[in-house]
């Protein structure tokens, strides 16, 4: 867990606490967080002036009988909260939660790399990757923020090295050829807020360069 | 709230109720809500309340704090009508006591911050207003928020170090 050197930026940190990030980020922050104990505090400091803001909230008065109401559903019977799910081998709870508790269902970009689409909408999208050792990294036009969790493995890039538990930030202005490690395969969970496009385009872009 | 927590008081469930209703329903109207709908989920952030109070750990959160995250995550489900990805919950060990120094600890910090806020310029404060109302986007937000969070920060590190240290040792008893 110590060995873990790329963290989350605190604009990003700041809009998840607040509830403001969109959700593919949201999860990798989320599954991050469940790997790092110094992005755990960041978010609970963030909650902590969250919580100042909310005590010196200008008051709303609520309707005269909420409270009777709320008093009197004390007792009432609820269904248990569902149990949260768990993280399997190497993925998060929230990523596992994303995965509906069952394994990856990879489909193959060719080149041995894989993909599984989690989430896909109007606010991005997010996937898990899976790139076999001294394969380059697919899709790298950043048309918007990318952020990038590595969940298994390794990969390094001019920007350094990334292993278990580290997030790059990708943007516009990020040039770079990540390449995954040798060893074992490197995973990552990738969000994007730009549109997947890249499904059919990369294995056809690979085909004339690799002969396949 | 230890009182609701421990003793399933109910007493003083109203009095956290008398004060946080009218707060979280002024949290909620500023992000939108009109007063039916406010009102709802203000019934609903104060069940969860007293539902999961024995999930609240004074060492990690302020009451405000825990009660912010609840009025968040309870907006979040009914307006976006998705839930919140959320970080693995850590285990909690079961009859701990809380360690008094360290929830001493939070609410100095907790108070400076407040002070640190009220110090603020109008303009100022009311970024980081509309920021932790969520009402910025993270392109909005800069590397500074304006308030100063460092202390805060290793103060809960401290906490979940202590709680990772004592998870390890139950685990090895
Ligand atoms: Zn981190």
């Amino acid at each position: 867990m110590s060995a873990i050197s790329h963290h989350i930026p605190e604009p990003l940190m700041a809009a998840y606490a607040a509830g403001s990030l969109p959700r593919p980020y949201a999860l990798v922050v989320a599954a991050h967080v469940s790997m790092c104990d110094a992005c755990r505090a960041t978010v609970a400091a963030h909650e902590v002036a969250g919580g100042v803001v909310l005590d010196e909230m200008v008051k709303a008065p609520v309707e005269e009988d909420l409270k009777a109401s709320v008093l009197a559903l004390l007792d009432a019977p609820v269904d248990p909260e569902p149990e949260p799910v768990k993280r399997s081998g190497v993925y998060p709870g929230p990523v596992m939660e994303a995965l509906k508790g069952r394994p990856p269902r990879w489909k193959s970009l060719g080149m041995g790399v894989k993909q599984c689409i989690l989430e896909t909408g109007d606010t991005g999208s997010v996937r898990l990757l899976h790139i076999p050792g001294g394969r380059a990294v697919p899709d790298h036009s950043h048309n918007g923020l990318e952020l990038t969790l590595v969940l298994q493995g390794s990969f390094s890039d001019e920007t350094g090295r990334f292993g278990v538990g580290d997030v790059e930030v990708g943007d516009e202005d990020l040039e770079h050829t990540p390449v995954a490690d040798d060893g074992p395969p490197c995973i990552c969970l990738a969000a994007t807020d730009a549109p997947l496009r890249f499904n059919s385009l990369i294995p056809r872009l690979l085909q004339p360069v690799f002969k396949i | 709230m230890l009182a609701v927590r421990d003793r399933q008081d109910r007493a003083a469930f109203g009095a956290l109720f008398d004060y946080y209703a009218p707060r979280v329903k002024g949290m909620l109207m500023r992000k939108g809500c009109g007063h039916g709908q406010a009102d709802e989920i203000v019934q609903d952030v104060m069940l969860t309340v007293w539902r999961k109070a024995a999930m609240f750990d004074p060492q990690r959160a302020q009451v405000s704090a825990w009660i912010f995250q609840i009025a968040r995550n309870r907006h979040i489900d009914v307006i976006r009508k998705e839930s919140r990805p959320m970080p693995e919950e850590l285990a909690q060990e079961p009859d701990a006591e809380p360690d008094a120094s360290q929830v001493l600890g939070m609410e100095q910090e907790a108070k400076q911050l407040k002070e640190a806020l009220a110090r603020l310029k109008p303009a100022q404060r009311e970024m980081i207003e509309a920021a932790y109302l969520g009402e910025l986007s993270h392109r909005e937000l800069s590397e500074k928020t304006g308030l100063p969070l460092g202390t805060i920060k290793s103060r809960i590190r401290l906490g979940l170090d202590k709680l990772r240290h004592e998870l390890k040792g139950m685990r090895a008893e």
